[in-house]
């Protein structure tokens, strides 16, 4: 079977700023696949770029085997990639149950006539959403906390949150932009176990993050990303000891 | 716990609440009538503008969009109706066929204005929005001329009353025994349309298409990114306030049986969005309460204030137009500044503006 | 008759007035990116000020017209000053950190409320402007210019050079231009920011004072709602010419100006009479709606990120 995404030689300019020069990278089914590098290497572009926030200025991506050609953030979810955010961005005064449930959105189809006239087929599919949202909630760990207003939930739960949100898009990739960020040690190796289990249920994940320690246990593959050149991937033990890699976070470190 | 959830754990209770309620809104009209038809016309424009309140609520507190020439919707209704119900062109189609075409008309409207401008930033919207109201109203102003359209300043009079049958809602008309009068018949018809409208609000505000549009309120990134397509669902919402505006406008131009641009000035616009801001943007019941309230007090002072100051002061010494306008005005400074999550704020909405 | 250096001369007119209003949306605009609603009631109950003065000292005392004029714009400046910082002070600063929309919908409040009251002092009726300027013409190629246009006009560049020179040559215009480019960084350098935002509300109401005398002795009356559409029209000069710009402002006021003298003009002519001058005002609002949709940021206004 094809990778489930390909990107080929993707470029994006600011100004004068080679933000993402050439970059490309395969990420294969059910794997867990990090991307990091230090900052400013251009790990949020190729995200903005991949999510449709940005236009790349060349390359491509293919994705489950078609060409991915999004011309809206939009088009993305319903492609089957869904992301979380750097800086949460909940639905901060919906329940829990309401943010997840407005992740069925792309999977749904009721209409305003649906909505008025709550036909059976409506009621069906209002139920079979609040189903699905309940048990996504609850393979999260936040079942008991679906009536709680998005913005009162703990800053870890949050976190939770968003990620029970996008996988209720149904994505075939989920794309995570630093979910441990200003994590405690218990809060990300809950982190850890759920996204283990993610990829064991079958999603593929796209993790950019900055704890060393999570990327180096819990990813199959890692690229690394400086000066928006790719310049490494595979495993992280070679990944750890790649020569350029050292010189790319020491160097910059040290220098 | 508060009292709605009490009678939802208690079915009985809950019937009889409903059973009441339902007594005492049909035996209103006559409770009014003793004070004078007045009385009963007041309650009828009342219960319009809580049309139109609940209409321009789904713009504003489902979707989070300011519409500030939200009153045109309502005007486009209005003439529809009248240019297809009156002498105007001598067409007098029947209220079931006008009413929908009033809808889909402003519904057009909506979409129109919506579709180039819905990307804009919100205060820039609602700026647009009011040009656009103004725009209207200025066509309404002019269509005169060439083609006798809109009739002008002047306005278009002698605009049939809904009727079913034979059955006309004007005038009055002894049924079992009780004289029903015209505007006690519109009560009734008023009512039930609210019904329905206010059902309608509720299924939305409960549904796919309605925690879409709250998530855009409340992150439009966020939205854009678990695959709302942000511009046409914000022009769903658009549309739907529009067409509810619509019919509101279809009814009045019958109720009254004239209209003219007069009644389709910017200030009726923030006297909606004043209802919408007093209640409580966003929460059904609130924005009832304050279209209801924005109604009746300046009623009720016309009828204390006023004889008040005749024996005061022998004379008037405040008009009671300009007490009703500065009832507005101070309802949309003072909630915003002290109470901005309204009179009788939805959970969600009092727990947000608390924090910001 | 030249209908095209006439509608000129007439657009330049009404855009001066445009132009001076438009300054005080965008100055506030600039530095706390909130649309001052009621600016438009502030220009009014500048002219009705000014004209009550003027009327009471044109009946009572012989003194030079000019002078009347003067001393009628002197006793409305400080009257605006005092609106514009109330309305700061009691309406938006409490509002600094709410959602965008929270200080617009109190704005619409405070004009109507504002509108209300000016209603109550000086009732329903229009306020006339006394015949004291000799209502002079002057012919230039076919065209008239009156002197009340001329001095309208010239005081209008007056005033833009003035504030150009408060804004670039002075301590409050380095203060208010710091603050506009990041008002927490220009408090931590010392600034006074909450003093400064007054500052502006103050100076656009100063403006407006002046530009309420312009357009109510153009027109020859004053009323207590000629300020809602005259505010509008200048909010659409200071977005046609990019919102936060002064030099935006002047050049979307008098462009507006012009669109709509000419616009009135010609339209008649161009669609064979189907629309008349009567849709002159509509024209603000497309060239409002078409900039908005077509370019944002205005003419010389730098197009700013929406998006995170």
């Amino acid at each position: 079977m094809s990778a489930l995404l390909e990107a080929t030689n993707i470029n994006k300019r600011f100004g004068g700023i080679e933000a993402l020069s050439a970059v490309s990278m395969r990420i294969e089914r059910a794997e867990i696949y990090g991307l990091i590098g230090p900052n400013g290497a251009g790990k949020t572009t190729f995200f903005n770029v991949l999510t449709g926030v940005y236009r790349a200025d060349g390359g491509a991506f293919t994705f489950d085997g078609t060409a991915l050609n999004v011309k809206a953030p939009h088009e993305v979810a319903a492609a089957g990639i869904a992301r979380t955010f750097q800086n949460i961005r909940l639905f901060a005064n919906m329940s829990a149950l309401e943010n997840v449930m407005v992740g069925r959105h792309v999977r749904t189809h009721a209409g305003i006539f649906g909505a008025i006239l709550r036909g059976a087929g409506t009621r069906a599919e209002e139920r079979a959403i609040h189903e699905r949202a309940r048990v996504l909630l609850d393979y999260v760990g936040l079942a008991a906390r679906g009536n709680a207003l998005a913005h009162s939930l703990p800053y870890g739960d949050q976190r939770r949150l968003e990620i029970a949100r996008a996988l209720a898009t149904a994505p075939k990739l989920l794309a995570l932009d630093e979910p441990a960020a200003g994590m405690n040690a218990t809060e990300t190796a809950t982190l850890r176990t759920l996204l283990e289990r993610i990829r064991d249920d079958g999603t593929t994940i796209l993790l950019i993050e900055h704890d060393m320690k999570l990327v180096m246990g819990l990813c199959d593959r890692i690229a690394v990303l400086d000066y928006g050149r790719k310049i490494a991937e595979g495993a992280p033990a070679a990944v750890r000891n790649d020569a350029a890699v050292i010189e790319a976070y020491l160097g910059g470190e040290l220098a | 716990m508060n009292i709605s959830d009490k009678l939802k754990s208690n079915p009985a209770a809950l019937w009889s609440a409903v059973v009441l309620i339902a007594c005492a809104l049909v035996a209103l009209p006559f409770v009014l009538a003793m004070a004078g038809t007045t009385w009963v016309r007041v309650t009828n424009l009342a219960i319009l503008f809580t049309l139109l309140a609940l209409g321009l609520n789904i713009v504003v507190g489902f979707a989070g969009l300011l519409d500030l020439g939200y009153i045109a919707f309502y005007g486009v209704g209005a003439y529809t109706y009248a240019l297809l119900a009156s002498p105007q062109f001598n067409l007098h189609l029947p209220f079931w066929i006008i009413l929908p075409i009033g809808a889909l008309t402003a519904c057009v409207f909506g979409v129109l204005l919506g579709a180039p401008t819905l990307k804009l930033r919100g205060d820039y919207l609602a700026i647009v929005t009011l040009g656009f109201g103004e725009i209207v109203r200025i066509f309404f102003n002019n269509l005169s001329q060439p083609v006798n359209i809109t009739n002008g300043p002047q306005g278009i009079s002698r605009i049939d009353p809904i009727s079913i049958g034979n059955f006309s809602f004007n005038g009055s008309e002894v049924i079992l025994g009780i004289n029903f009068s015209g505007p006690v018949k519109y009560y009734y018809l008023l009512l039930l349309v609210l019904i329905a409208v206010i059902v309608i609000n509720l299924r939305l505000e409960d549904s796919r298409i309605g925690r879409a549009w709250q998530a855009i309120r409340e992150d439009e990134i966020a939205a854009a990114a678990m695959g709302i397509n942000t511009t046409r669902i914000k022009l769903l919402a658009f549309a739907m306030g529009a067409s509810f505006g619509g019919v509101a406008g279809g009814m009045f131009a019958a109720m009254q049986g004239f209209i003219s641009p007069d009644s389709f000035v910017l200030v009726e616009s923030v006297m909606v969005l004043s209802m919408v801001v007093l209640g409580g943007m966003g929460n059904i019941w609130g924005v009832i309460v304050g279209a209801l309230l924005l109604s009746f007090v300046p009623e009720l002072l016309r009828h204390t204030v006023d004889p008040l100051q005749r024996s005061l002061f022998g004379r008037l010494i405040v008009e009671p137009e300009v007490v009703r306008m500065l009832l507005f005005g101070l309802a949309l400074m003072l909630m915003m500044l002290f109470r901005p999550a309204g009179l009788w704020p939805s959970k969600v909405r009092r727990r947000e503006l608390a924090e910001k | 008759m030249d209908t095209f250096l006439q509608q000129i001369i007439n657009g330049l007119t009404l855009g001066s007035v445009y132009a001076v209003v438009a300054l005080g949306y965008t100055m506030v605009y600039g530095i706390i990116q909130l649309i001052n609603f009621a600016h438009g009631e502030v220009v009014m109950i500048g002219a009705m000020v000014a004209f009550t003065v003027i009327g009471w000292l044109a009946a009572n005392t012989t003194l030079p017209p000019l002078l009347i004029v003067l001393i009628g714009t002197l006793a409305a400046i400080p009257a605006c000053v005092a609106v514009g910082y109330a309305l700061e002070i009691f309406a938006y600063r409490r509002l600094r950190n709410a959602p965008r929309l929270a200080p617009l919908i109190t704005a619409i409040g405070a004009s109507i409320v504002l509108q209300q009251l000016a209603m109550m002092i000086w009732s329903r009726n229009p306020l006339g402007f006394p015949q004291i300027i000799p209502n002079t013409v002057y012919h230039i190629e076919g065209a008239t210019i009156t002197l009340i246009q001329i001095a309208i006009i010239a005081t209008s560049v007056l005033l833009m050079a003035g504030l150009t020179f408060v804004v670039y040559r002075t301590r409050l215009g380095v203060a208010m231009r710091a603050a506009s480019q990041n008002a927490q960084i220009a408090g931590l350098m010392g600034v006074n920011v909450n003093q400064i935002i007054a500052a502006t509300f103050m100076l656009g109401a100063a403006l407006a004072a002046v530009a309420g005398v312009m357009v109510g002795t153009y027109y020859g009356i004053a009323h207590y709602t000629m300020g809602s559409l005259l505010g509008l029209k200048a909010f659409c000069a200071a977005v046609l010419g990019g919102i936060g710009n002064l030099a935006g402002a002047m050049l979307g006021g008098m462009l507006l100006g012009l669109v709509e003298a000419l616009g009135a003009g010609y339209i008649g002519d161009l669609t064979n009479n189907v629309f008349g001058s009567n849709y002159q005002d509509v024209f603000a609002f497309l060239v409002l709606i078409a900039v908005l949709v077509l370019r944002p940021s205005g003419l010389l206004g730098e197009r700013i990120g929406e998006r995170a």
